[in-house]
């Protein structure tokens, strides 16, 4: 025997949620197992579609208009521009915290870095420190917090040539918390309003926050925080905070490991177990059995290797970074099904020798036709049941397009769907 | 700069050793019994994904979490020798939830373990009353045993309110919160009545009958109760065995001991690996005559899978580990248990809505969905999570006197989605995870494995 469902997807990314979200909506028993947690909390949590051509062109203004002259292999051009909304479309209706779905034009918003980003969707909680938005601004950063020093990243804004005024103010956090203290811990005092410690007065944790900041405010209409502003009531939190200083309170995506990239993981994997799937992380997809056809997968226990089978099967494993492609000296692999991935003999043509230079690496991953079926050497698909979605595909570069989020909800939502209609 | 823009132009190819007979291999490190952790810390790239799973780093200012626990002090230990342990290695908890968020499968658990054990054995006090309190709270199945042999007295006398304030104030174990109480009967006192593996067989043969299984189907196992379902909550063992039975199997219930766990816990691992070699010995004997080793409780389930073989090299423990499994997540593979439970309904006691638990140690296990995706189409009961937050107590933790209130800290999410629940029972895996839940919501706990047989077992 083994463990059974129908749509089996392999991989808790965003391509792999969101195959699985779009699979169970179709109707399909859909299992979801992953490695390990979600990479989304390591996301920034920002949802980019395009804001660069291969070229380097850019900003985009509307990544749509863009997507029918990429090259031929691109995965949006697979799925072609309509899925592309269609599976937004799922997202936005799985995730209503976030925001951008009123219009086909990029959001520009500032990064922990100081640099501007085109993204397509945003957290509600990004939404008062759009880059578009002309309202003057000061960004609080926590003394302890050495990933946000907000006068630096106020000088890089400006820089940029923002339209607004932008100044940074650091402050120490309130309450005696250690000094490498993990972003869940603010979140946890900000989520429970606990009162901390201050000058000897115990004090609640949102309204002690707005004290340290309260004299530093000049005339701006908006404030800005790393994101660490709570976890399970990050609404509740800005808008208190906002109450306390009588101006808009946004947060700004933070590097890894990142709050909003947590929340949106909580979000998904929700919106999963409401649309009835099963799901399962910890532990490694490693081997398989079938030819033309995969007839299961094993799962790795210490040693015990757990059947699980299912008639249509998603690879959403990940890109280099997640461990869904994989390289030696020898060359470049897929580790699960042993997928072709084309890429160029001599391993001195993978990369470039610049560090930002043109990587050939960055495009390395499976081939697919246009049903996402993964093609071996000749052209021909792999496995009539297997169809990949997310950074495992290749053909694109997902960092210097800002594309990867919305390739892995577009390839997962294609992928997803394709396989619960099949699974009939 | 790297090699990578001109290659050295050179004879020597890296790829064929090029020795000659000569070379004689030369042992870069000494040799040593530990294991080796190095791979484990190299592989860690600082994305701290690991803190943001740590519960007790998020309500302990004192705590530095995993990431420093693990391979920060593992590469702390490796350059200085006279660096000793950080004694904030005693406030880990020990919920292993830092394993499953490594997207590097950095074995964090095993430095922790490694860590405490090393911290324990050289650098803390032996007749220090945090040591006596912590081996005593290890040793659980010691006073278990005692204590089954007069329950009544027991069950008395440990809630007994003067002694409880006078070990708090000698021993630090807090008295806030309730002993469980000890069985009239253990689950290995009611097996031997019953007629043990005899009287298994008997009820698996009648059972593959009525299933139209062949009569001499190769479906036996072995029943790893561990202490709880022994001592304290035997009706657990017994819907093991009624379950397992239904289904044809031939039980058997092997010498064992503790499984370990409040001792890797308490840093106690020269207690642990006592307590390993007989568990290990007993079910390895066992696994080569085609036996499966279930456990109920998620914590033991785990010490034998992946806590064995990250600390112990005992004959035959690897084996042991890869033939172990969790009393559902068995059934889910080897038989059709979705449907069956589809087919069933519940009336009864057990016609419940509970608020449901999953245990830290569930989660490595992939198992922490498991009991909710399950009764998810059962008729007559509905299991509802509450979130997947730790419930704070992690064993030991929550019984001592200084960790209390940053327990019932932790476990506050997991009281309040208990109350915002439908059901005014808990459901849960894990014995220490029962009796905090009771703590904080005042719920009676039950077993998935309950709910199974009163579902599936005439």
């Amino acid at each position: 025997m083994a463990i059974e469902s129908e749509v089996l997807v392999i991989g808790g990314g965003l391509g792999g949620l969101t195959s699985a979200l779009a699979a169970a909506r179709e109707g399909a028993d859909v299992r979801l197992v992953s490695y390990k947690q979600s990479t989304l909390r390591q996301a920034s949590g920002l949802v980019d579609v395009l804001g660069y051509t291969p070229d380097g062109d850019g900003p985009l203004t509307d990544p749509y208009e863009a997507i029918p002259s990429l090259p031929e292999a691109h995965p949006y051009r697979k799925v072609g521009v309509q899925t592309v909304r269609d599976a937004l479309s799922l997202f936005d209706d799985a995730v209503p915290t976030y925001e951008g779905e009123h219009t086909d034009t990029n959001a520009l918003l500032p990064t922990h870095g100081g640099s501007i980003k085109p993204t397509a969707r945003y957290p509600a909680g990004a939404s008062a420190g759009l880059a578009s938005d002309t309202r003057d601004t000061l960004l609080v950063g926590i003394e302890e917090m050495v990933d946000f020093d907000a006068p630096h990243v106020a000088a890089h804004l400006d820089a940029t040539g923002v339209p607004f005024d932008v100044r940074g103010e650091t402050i120490r956090f309130p309450g005696d918390l250690r000094a490498d203290a993990k972003v869940t811990r603010y979140a946890k005092l900000l989520d429970t309003n606990s009162e901390v410690a201050v000058r000897g007065r115990m004090v609640p944790a949102r309204e002690a926050l707005a004290q340290r900041v309260n004299p530093l405010l000049e005339d701006e209409e908006r404030v800005g925080f790393p994101a660490i502003l709570g976890d399970d009531n990050p609404g509740a939190i800005r808008d208190a905070l906002g109450d306390h200083l009588g101006v808009d309170v946004f947060e700004v995506p933070m590097g890894p490991p990142s709050l909003p990239g947590l929340r949106l993981e909580d979000a998904l994997f929700s919106a999963l177990d409401e649309a009835g799937a099963s799901i399962e992380t910890g532990n490694p997809v490693v081997d398989f059995d079938g030819e033309d056809r995969i007839e299961k997968v094993f799962i790795e226990k210490n040693g015990a290797k757990i059947p699980n089978s299912a008639d249509q099967y998603v690879l959403a494993t990940g890109g280099f970074v997640g461990k869904g492609v994989e390289s030696d000296r020898e060359g470049v692999y897929e580790p699960v099904f042993d997928c072709h991935i084309p890429h160029a003999a001599d391993r001195y043509d993978w990369f470039e020798g610049e560090l930002f230079g043109d990587h050939e690496f960055a495009r390395y991953g499976v081939a697919t036709d246009d049903d996402l079926r993964p093609l071996d050497a000749s052209e021909h698909s792999e496995f009539e049941n297997l169809r990949a979605a997310g950074s495992v595909l290749g053909g694109y570069d997902f960092a210097a397009e800002k594309s990867g989020s919305g390739v892995s909800i577009a390839t997962g939502y294609a992928a997803g769907q394709r396989a619960a209609q099949e699974a009939r | 700069m790297s090699d990578a823009e001109t290659p050295p132009e050179t004879e020597f190819d890296p790829v064929a050793p090029n020795t000659g007979e000569e070379f004689e291999p030369v042992d870069v490190f000494p040799d040593s019994d530990d294991f080796d952790l190095r791979p484990g810390a190299d592989s860690c790239f600082k994305c701290s994904t690991c803190d943001t799973n740590c519960p007790v780093a998020e309500v302990d200012d004192d705590f530095p979490g995993p990431k420093f626990q693990g391979p920060e002090q593992w590469r702390l230990k490796q350059s200085d020798d006279d660096h000793e342990i950080d004694d904030s290695v005693m406030d880990c908890s020990n919920c292993m939830r830092c394993d499953n968020a490594c997207p590097s499968g950095v074995p964090l658990s095993q430095m922790h373990n490694t860590a405490r054990g090393e911290y324990v054995s050289e650098q803390m006090d032996k007749l220090s009353v945090e040591y006596i309190r912590n081996r005593i709270l290890a040793n659980y199945r010691t006073s278990a045993f005692f204590a089954s042999k007069v329950p009544r007295l027991a069950n008395f006398a440990m809630n007994f309110g003067p002694a409880r304030w006078v070990m708090e104030k000698t021993l630090g174990v807090t008295s806030e919160r309730d002993f469980p109480e000890f069985a009239k009967q253990t689950f290995r006192e009611w097996w031997a009545d019953r007629g043990g593996q005899v009287k298994s067989r008997e009820n698996a043969k009648a059972a593959r009958k009525r299933r139209g299984l062949p009569e001499d189907a190769d479906k036996k196992v072995a029943y790893f109760h561990g202490c709880y379902s022994n001592y304290n909550t035997p009706e657990v063992g017994k819907a093991m065995v009624r379950v397992y039975e239904e289904f044809g199997y031939e039980v058997v219930a092997p010498e064992q001991k503790c499984s370990g766990t409040p001792m890797f816990a308490n840093g106690m691992l020269d207690d642990a690996r006592r307590h390993a070699e007989t568990n290990v010995s007993s079910m390895s004997e066992l696994v080569d005559e085609g036996y499966h080793a279930i456990a109920s409780c998620t914590s033991c389930s785990m010490a034998l899978r992946q806590e064995y073989p990250e600390l112990f090299d005992i004959d035959g423990i690897d084996k042991v580990a890869e033939n172990t499994f969790e009393a559902v997540e068995y059934l889910r593979i080897h038989e059709d248990l979705k449907g069956e439970v589809q087919a069933a309904d519940v009336d009864g006691d057990l016609a419940e809505e509970f608020a449901y638990h999953a245990p830290c140690h569930s989660r490595n296990q992939g198992l922490d969905r498991q009991a909710v995706e399950l009764f998810r189409d059962l008729d007559g009961a509905e299991v509802e999570d509450v979130g997947d937050s730790c419930s704070g107590i992690s064993g030991t933790y929550g019984w001592k006197e200084e960790k209390y209130e940053k327990s019932m800290e932790i476990g506050e999410e997991m009281f309040e989605h208990m109350e915002h629940a439908e059901g005014e029972t808990g459901m849960t895996e894990c014995p220490t995870c029962a009796m905090q839940m009771e703590h904080g919501s005042g719920y009676e706990i039950r077993h998935p494995l309950e709910l199974l047989e009163a579902a599936l077992v005439e």
